[in-house]
């Protein structure tokens, strides 16, 4: 009976505290999205949006920070989604448990764990100036589809362990081929993990700033990229240089561009999740 | 296994005849199945240890056995579903229609049309009905829509689905019943029209009526397929088989009609599982 109540109090207080911890996450999230928003939201109008950066912090914009974005996602897009998921489907589906498939598992999984600013520097090294690319988008685009490899890898491989062999069996049986099966059944049911997996990891490339400095985004740019070998900037990039100003102004132009990035990163997080559930509730 | 076979005036032949040479002529498709001492192993485990059989057309033959004695794995040879199985080795022959489906230069694409399969658990693709039946049509690379409506429609009734499903062709297949999406399985494996029709307990995660409503179909679908059954249900296999095979622990321990099997076993192992007494 002593027992039974020791484990009552237990149990009630661990809720509690597991409430509490749950809401000063929450709570500090709040108090961080309210300041900068209070600070930022003077700046947020169409002006802002379409001017290009400046020296005097009232007439600063992200006109270029914002195409440099967009550019720099969509070259990622290119190179690490063909790369990601066919990596994924290949170890998934067609790599023989050998050891060397097994080497290459745990390389990936440590992969995904590498400081960012790593990466900058071999993106330095290869794009930049073994290439001879430059510090361009598409050196930029190429360090973050290394960047984000790992993670699409990965959520891809998950998404396909997750389509019940069962259904595989099924194509099989009825004289599908390997490539007929994986098309037309295992892709198609793995199609909105792959595709959370994928906005996941694009929305930690859109606020990666670090080995994006390495590579040599610049933090000026006074006209917007024509081609893939341009310079270029990025929200982030900006961010970090208008905090580092002195000027009063550029705190508040770094706020206002603060709450643009995070409403492209929660809309991106949105769409994960409303995939992610339209998927799962398709497949049951 | 070559069996004696006694002719009505009770001699005895000098030669056991092969099974199928005794079918009846009228039977158009002969799709016999040979098998000449197959064995197969998972890595180091002999899963099963040599096993001769042959398979006589439009019969339903049930396999029958305790749990991991080899005959689902056994039944996995004829449309080489256990290729996919890691460590999987196999050694002896199994001639279907007289080609040696192991060794001659067979795509097992083609092989698997020929042979069709139905799984334990009904596994319909996330699709909708019409397009579930459909798939193995498309696969093969069927474009004419006509064509393939019509095929729908055909297997569709011959599993005895189609005044159930007419109206809801474009509906998602999950939401049937375990039952109709088992008789859309099967719906789909006719499709393709096969000759020889693989079932691994098409019924353990039914209800009895869907049970017997599959039962009833594989009664009518005899008549122009081979049908090879696994079950755990003893009423099952007496019901609906010709012939039956024990198997124990990766062995044939006998083979014969079911009849026979049931009634007058000629082994004791045989007798005991029948009668409960182990398995």
């Amino acid at each position: 009976m002593n027992n039974l109540k020791k484990n009552k109090i237990i149990d009630s207080s661990f809720k509690v505290f597991g409430v509490l911890f749950t809401l000063l996450g929450v709570f500090i999230l709040i108090i961080l999205i309210y300041n900068i928003i209070k600070v930022g939201y003077t700046r947020i109008n169409w002006d802002f949006l379409s001017s290009l950066p400046s020296r005097k912090p009232e007439n600063a914009g992200i006109y270029t920070a914002i195409i440099g974005t967009l550019d720099l996602m969509l070259l990622t897009i290119v190179f690490a989604i063909p790369i990601g998921v066919g990596a994924g489907l290949y170890l998934e589906e067609y790599a023989h448990k050998s050891r060397l498939s097994r080497l290459l598992e745990i390389n990936i999984a440590n992969l995904a764990g590498v400081p960012s600013i790593i990466y900058g520097l071999l993106g330095l090294g290869i794009f930049v100036r073994f290439f001879g690319f430059g510090g361009s988008i598409l050196s930029g685009a190429l360090t973050m589809s290394l960047l984000i490899l790992p993670i699409i890898i990965v959520a891809t491989r998950e998404a396909i362990k997750a389509v019940p062999h069962s259904l595989k069996e099924a194509s099989f049986a009825l004289g599908a081929s390997k490539w007929q099966t994986l098309s037309k059944v295992v892709l198609p049911s793995s199609f909105g993990g792959i595709l959370t997996g994928i906005i996941l990891s694009l929305s930690r490339a859109i606020g990666e700033t670090a080995p994006l400095i390495v590579v040599g985004a610049m933090a000026y740019v006074p006209f917007v990229p024509h081609s893939i070998f341009d310079t270029f900037s990025v929200l982030p990039m900006q961010i970090f240089t208008w905090t580092t100003r002195p000027q009063a102004g550029f705190a508040i132009a770094a706020a206002g561009a603060i709450i643009i990035i995070l409403i492209i990163t929660f809309v991106m997080n949105g769409i994960a999740v409303y995939f992610r559930n339209k998927w799962q509730s398709k497949l049951q | 296994m070559a069996k004696q076979i006694t002719i009505s005036m009770g001699k005895k032949l000098e030669k056991p005849l092969p099974m199928d040479k005794v079918v009846d002529k009228s039977l158009k498709r002969t799709h016999t199945i040979e098998v000449n001492d197959a064995k197969v192993w998972y890595d180091d485990f002999m899963a099963i240890k040599g096993i001769d059989m042959v398979i006589k057309p439009n019969t339903v033959t049930a396999f029958i056995g305790p749990s991991g004695c080899g005959k689902s794995t056994f039944l996995r040879l004829f449309n080489r579903m256990n290729d996919y199985v890691d460590g999987f080795k196999m050694e002896g022959k199994i001639k279907v229609n007289g080609r040696n489906i192991y060794k001659d230069k067979i795509h097992v694409e083609d092989l698997r049309k020929e042979i069709g399969m139905v799984f334990q658990k009904p596994n319909p693709f996330p699709k909708s009905i019409f397009e579930n039946v459909a798939y193995g049509l498309k696969i093969q690379g069927i474009k004419d829509k006509k064509l393939i409506a019509e095929r729908v429609e055909k297997a569709l009734r011959q599993a005895d689905l189609w005044e159930d499903v007419k109206d809801k062709l474009k509906k998602s297949a999950l939401a049937l019943s375990g039952g109709q999406q088992q008789r859309l399985c099967i719906a789909r494996t006719l499709a393709v029209e096969p000759s020889i029709i693989l079932m691994d307990e098409p019924t353990s995660a039914l209800d009895p009526i869907s049970t017997s409503k599959i039962e009833e179909l594989i009664f009518e679908l005899k008549e122009k397929y081979t049908i090879i059954i696994v079950t755990h249900n003893m009423q099952q296999a007496s019901r609906i088989s010709d012939f039956t095979a024990f198997f124990y622990l990766g062995k044939l321990i006998e083979f014969d009609k079911t009849k026979k099997i049931f009634t007058n076993p000629e082994k004791q192992q045989t007798e005991n599982y029948i009668t409960g007494r182990f398995g």
